[in-house]
C-alpha cells in the first residue's frame, strides 16, 4: 500500500520531538542515563517528519553510511525487526552511536529539514531502534560461508568491534585481543554511565561475540604476542585498533601532587572500576569539594559531570573562549544545566601543595586570543601580569590523549608518526606492513567513536579484498 | 579465569601464588609484573613476577596481606580462580654479565629478587644476595637464596636475625667492589641502599612500586620523577636508576589513597573478613 497522502498535505512540523531527560537537579545526584529515550509514539511522530528524500543527504554525513531513510521508514511502519536489521547492515553498534555520535555535525547537519526548522533527530531514532532490539532479543544474520581466513583484531573498542563484526559477517574467523579485563575500550573505561550505560556496551559486545568473534581479555598485544608473531602463528591479517590511551600532562611544577588526576585515571576509576560505588567496589576515588577540570573537549565535560555527581563544585578552566570549546554543544549545555561553571581564557602555571603533598591551590594566567594556529582555532596568548590563584583540592587534566606506543615499539617495520605517535595508514587503513591494517584513534589521534568505527569499517572492507586476493 | 595451581605461605601473612597463565608464562622475564583482578568488584593490583614455568604454563607472584584485596587474595585456596591476570607488563630487567652483582631483596620482594639472582647468576655474574626483613618471622626463601647465590647476607629491622638494619652494607662496600646493584623492596630500603651505593658510583637499579591501575600506560597514576623528568612506572619502568629517583615524591604518591585503603580493609574485616579461618589477625 502506498503511503496515504491526505489532502491538504499536512504541514511539516518544524520542531523535533524533544528528548525526555532526567531533570538537572535530579540527575546530578545519580549516574543513571540522562537522556531517557523516546517512547513509541514519540519515535513514530519524529520518524514521520522524515521526508524520505530520493537523494538522501544525511547518509553522506555518516562515516559508516547507515541507510538512514530506509531504517526510518521501517520505524514509522512499525517494522522494527526489519529496521534494526537494516541499521545493522552498516552499523554494528547502533545503541552506542545513537547515544554518543555527534549527529548534529554529521548526518543531521545535512538533513534538508534543517533548512526550514530542526533536522530529523536521526540519532534518537537510531537509539530507539537499538533499544527496541535490546528489549526483544537480537536476530543474528545468516551465517556466512567460511573463507578459511583468520584475522586478529587488536583492541575491543569502537574501531575493533566494528572491524570484527564486518569481517566475521564476511566469513572470516576473527579473534579479538583486548588488553583490559573488560571489553569496549573507551566505551567502557572512558564514557560515563550517564551518557552510555555499560549494560548497553555489554549488550553490543555480546552481539559481536554471538556473531562468532573469539574475545580474549587481559591480553596485551605487544607484550604477549607481537604483531609479527600473530602473523607467523597463522593469522592472515591483523587490524590494530588500540586507541589513544596515553594521557597528556602539562609539564608544570607540582603536577605530581596528590589530587591531580589525568582524565584517564579519573574516568577509569569511575567507569571501568566503578569507583563511585566504593567501597562496594574496591577501587577508591578521592574527590575534594573544589574540582577544576582543565580542558574543553568531551572528555573534560565527562570529568566535570562525573565530579558534580560525586558532590563537588566544578570549574572548567579552558584557555580559549566558549566559541572554541571542542566539546559537543549538547554536552556543554547538559553540564551547565547541572551546575558547571566555566572559566574561559585562562591556563594553569603551577600547582601548590599542602604539607601532606595534596594540591591546595593553582596559579593561573589569563589569556587573550591571537591569530588562528595550525588547528584553525585562535591561538591563546598569555596576558602579562594577569596571574591569579585559585583554591582547589582536586584537579583533573583533560587536555588530550595520544596513542599507546607499545605496539609501535614492538612491531618492526611498522611506520608511525614519531611526533604524534600514530600509526601511519592510507585511506583504507593499510599500514606499512602487508596484511596489517589500523584504524581509530591509533591512526588518527584522539577523535570520536564514530570516526573510529568508520575507519574500522573501511579497513575491514580493504582487508576482505586483501584476504580474498591473497595467493 | 586464571586457576591458582599452588599456594605457598612464605612467612607471616606473606603468600605466593602459582597461577595457570600459559600465555604470560611463555613471555615473562625477570623484572616484569602482572596486574591481578581478583573478581568482578575487585581492583587492579600490580604484583612483580617471581617465577614462571613455560612447560607447566604457570606464572608466580607473591604478596603481603596488608589491604583488603591482598587479605582477600590470601583467603583463596589452590584450585580457586582469579577473574583476570594481565601481563607480562613493564620492561624486563637488564640481565647480562656485569661482573660482581649485589642483589638486595626486602620483605615480600625477596621472592622476585631471587628471580633476578637466578638470572644474574645464569648470565655469568658473581652474585651477592642480601635478604632484608622486619624480623625473623618474616624471613623466607633463605635456603633458595643460598643455593642460587655466591654469598648471602641476612638483615632484619629489629636484629632478631642477621645484621640489624642495612648499615653493614657500608662496611661491605668499603672492602668489596661491585659492578652492579639491584634492589627490590620497600621504598625506604631502596632509598637507603641507593644512598649507600652512590658514593661508590655502583649503578643501582630499583623496582618502583607506585600505585597502578591499568599498568599499560593509560592512567598515569604511577608517575614518578626520575632525573627531574616525569616517567610512568608501568611502561617506562618498573625499574629505574636508584640514584635519580625522587623517593620523597614516591612515598607521598604511594600514600595517596591510604585513608580509603584503610576504610576498605576495615569494612572487610567487619564483614567477617576471611571466612576460611586461616587468617586470624
Amino acid at each position: 500500500m502506498a503511503e496515504t497522502k491526505p489532502k491538504p498535505k499536512p504541514k511539516i512540523k518544524k520542531e523535533a520531538i524533544e528528548m525526555p531527560k532526567q531533570k538537572p537537579k535530579e540527575r546530578v545526584k545519580n549516574f543513571n542515563e540522562v537522556a531517557l529515550g523516546y517512547d513509541e509514539a514519540q519515535a513514530i511522530e519524529e520518524a514521520n517528519r522524515c521526508l524520505q528524500c530520493v537523494k538522501p543527504q544525511c547518509v553522506k554525513g555518516c562515516p559508516v553510511e547507515v541507510p538512514i531513510p530506509e531504517f526510518i521508514k521501517c520505524l514509522r511502519e512499525k517494522k522494527y525487526a526489519e529496521g534494526i536489521a537494516t541499521l545493522k547492515t552498516k552499523n554494528a553498534l547502533p545503541a552506542v552511536c545513537g547515544r554518543v555520535c555527534p549527529q548534529e555535525e554529521q548526518c543531521q547537519v545535512n538533513c534538508v529539514l534543517g533548512r526550514i526548522g530542526e533536522p530529523v533527530s536521526i540519532g534518537r531514532l537510531e537509539r530507539y531502534m537499538a533499544d527496541w532490539e535490546r528489549d526483544h532479543g537480537f536476530q543474528l544474520p545468516e551465517k556466512p560461508k567460511p573463507t578459511g581466513k583468520k584475522v586478529a583484531v587488536v583492541g575491543a573498542g569502537p574501531a575493533g568491534l566494528t572491524a570484527a563484526a564486518d569481517l566475521i559477517k564476511l566469513g572470516h574467523e576473527v579473534t579479538m585481543f583486548e588488553a583490559l579485563h573488560l571489553p569496549g575500550g573507551v566505551l567502557i573505561y572512558g564514557i560515563p554511565e550517564f551518557r552510555l550505560p555499560k549494560a548497553i556496551v555489554r549488550n553490543e559486545v555480546a552481539y559481536i561475540q554471538k556473531l562468532g568473534v573469539d574475545l580474549r581479555l587481559g591480553n596485551l598485544v605487544g607484550r604477549i604476542h607481537t604483531i609479527p608473531e600473530l602473523m607467523k602463528s597463522g593469522y592472515d591479517a591483523v587490524f590494530i585498533g588500540s586507541g589513544a590511551g596515553l594521557p597528556m600532562f602539562m609539564g608544570l611544577l607540582g603536577e605530581n601532587l596528590g589530587g591531580i588526576y589525568s582524565a584517564n585515571e579519573f574516568l577509569i576509576r569511575i567507569n571501568l572500576m566503578k569507583g563511585y560505588n566504593f567501597p562496594e567496589y574496591d577501587t577508591p576515588l578521592r574527590l575534594g569539594k573544589h574540582v577544576v577540570v582543565i580542558g574543553g573537549g568531551n572528555v573534560a565535560m565527562d570529568c566535570a559531570r562525573c565530579s558534580m555527581r560525586l558532590g563537588a563544585e566544578v570549574c572548567l578552566l579552558y584557555r580559549r573562549s566558549r566559541e572554541e570549546l571542542p566539546a559537543r554543544q549538547e554536552e556543554i549545555e547538559n553540564a551547565e544545566e547541572e551546575g558547571l561553571v566555566c572559566k574561559f581564557l585562562a591556563a594553569p602555571l603551577r600547582f601548590n601543595g599542602d604539607e601532606k603533598g595534596w594540591v591546595k591551590s593553582m596559579e593561573c594566567q589569563a589569556m587573550e586570543l591571537g591569530p588562528p594556529d595550525a588547528s584553525g582555532r585562535r591561538r591563546p596568548i598569555p596576558i602579562k601580569g594577569s596571574e591569579f590563584t585559585m583554591e582547589v583540592d582536586t584537579v583533573i587534566i583533560a587536555i588530550g590523549q595520544t596513542p599507546n606506543p607499545i605496539i609501535q615499539r614492538t612491531t618492526e617495520g611498522l611506520v608511525a608518526d614519531p611526533r604524534r605517535g600514530t600509526i601511519t595508514v592510507d585511506e583504507n587503513g593499510k599500514t606499512s606492513i602487508e596484511g596489517v591494517y589500523a584504524g581509530g584513534d591509533v591512526a588518527t589521534g584522539a577523535a570520536t567513536v564514530i570516526s573510529a568505527m568508520g575507519m574500522g569499517k573501511k579497513a575491514a572492507k580493504a582487508m576482505h579484498e586483501y584476504l580474498m586476493n591473497k595467493k | 579465569m586464571y586457576k591458582i595451581v599452588s599456594k605457598t605461605d612464605l612467612a607471616h601473612k606473606e603468600t605466593l601464588f602459582e597461577v595457570e597463565a600459559p600465555d604470560i608464562a611463555a613471555k615473562a622475564k625477570p623484572g616484569q609484573f602482572v596486574i591481578v583482578v581478583p573478581d568482578e568488584k575487585g581492583e587492579r593490583i600490580p604484583l612483580t613476577i617471581c617465577g614462571y614455568d613455560t612447560a607447566k604454563g604457570t606464572v608466580s607472584f607473591a604478596f603481603h596481606q596488608v589491604g583488603k584485596t591482598t587479605k582477600a587474595l590470601g583467603c583463596l585456596k589452590e584450585g580457586d580462580t582469579l577473574m583476570n591476570v594481565t601481563g607480562p607488563l613493564g620492561n624486563p630487567s637488564e640481565v647480562k654479565k656485569f661482573g660482581k652483582v649485589l642483589c638486595v631483596g626486602g620483605s615480600i620482594m625477596i621472592a622476585p629478587a631471587l628471580l633476578q639472582v637466578k638470572a644474574m647468576k645464569e648470565a655469568g655474574n658473581h652474585v651477592t644476595t642480601v635478604l632484608g626483613c622486619r624480623s625473623n618471622d618474616f624471613l623466607f626463601m633463605e635456603a633458595e637464596a643460598k643455593a642460587l647465590s655466591d654469598k648471602v647476607y641476612v638483615a632484619s629491622d629489629d636484629g632478631s636475625i642477621g645484621y640489624t638494619g642495612l648499615d653493614f652494607l657500608k662496611d661491605l662496600l668499603k672492602t668489596e667492589k661491585f659492578d652492579h646493584c639491584v634492589v627490590l623492596g620497600p621504598v625506604v630500603m631502596m632509598r637507603e641502599v641507593s644512598e649507600i651505593t652512590k658514593p661508590y658510583s655502583i649503578p643501582t637499579i630499583v623496582t618502583m612500586t607506585p600505585i597502578m591501575m591499568d599498568g599499560m600506560g593509560m592512567c598515569g597514576v604511577c608517575r614518578v620523577t626520575v632525573a627531574g623528568e616525569m616517567k610512568f612506572g608501568c611502561v617506562d619502568g618498573p625499574e629505574f636508576d636508584g640514584h635519580q629517583v625522587d623517593f620523597d615524591e614516591l612515598v607521598q604518591r604511594q600514600r595517596l589513597m591510604l585513608p580509603e585503603e584503610r576504610l576498605s580493609s576495615m569494612l572487610w574485616e567487619m564483614k567477617g573478613g576471611c571466612k576460611c579461618g586461616r587468617n586470624e589477625a
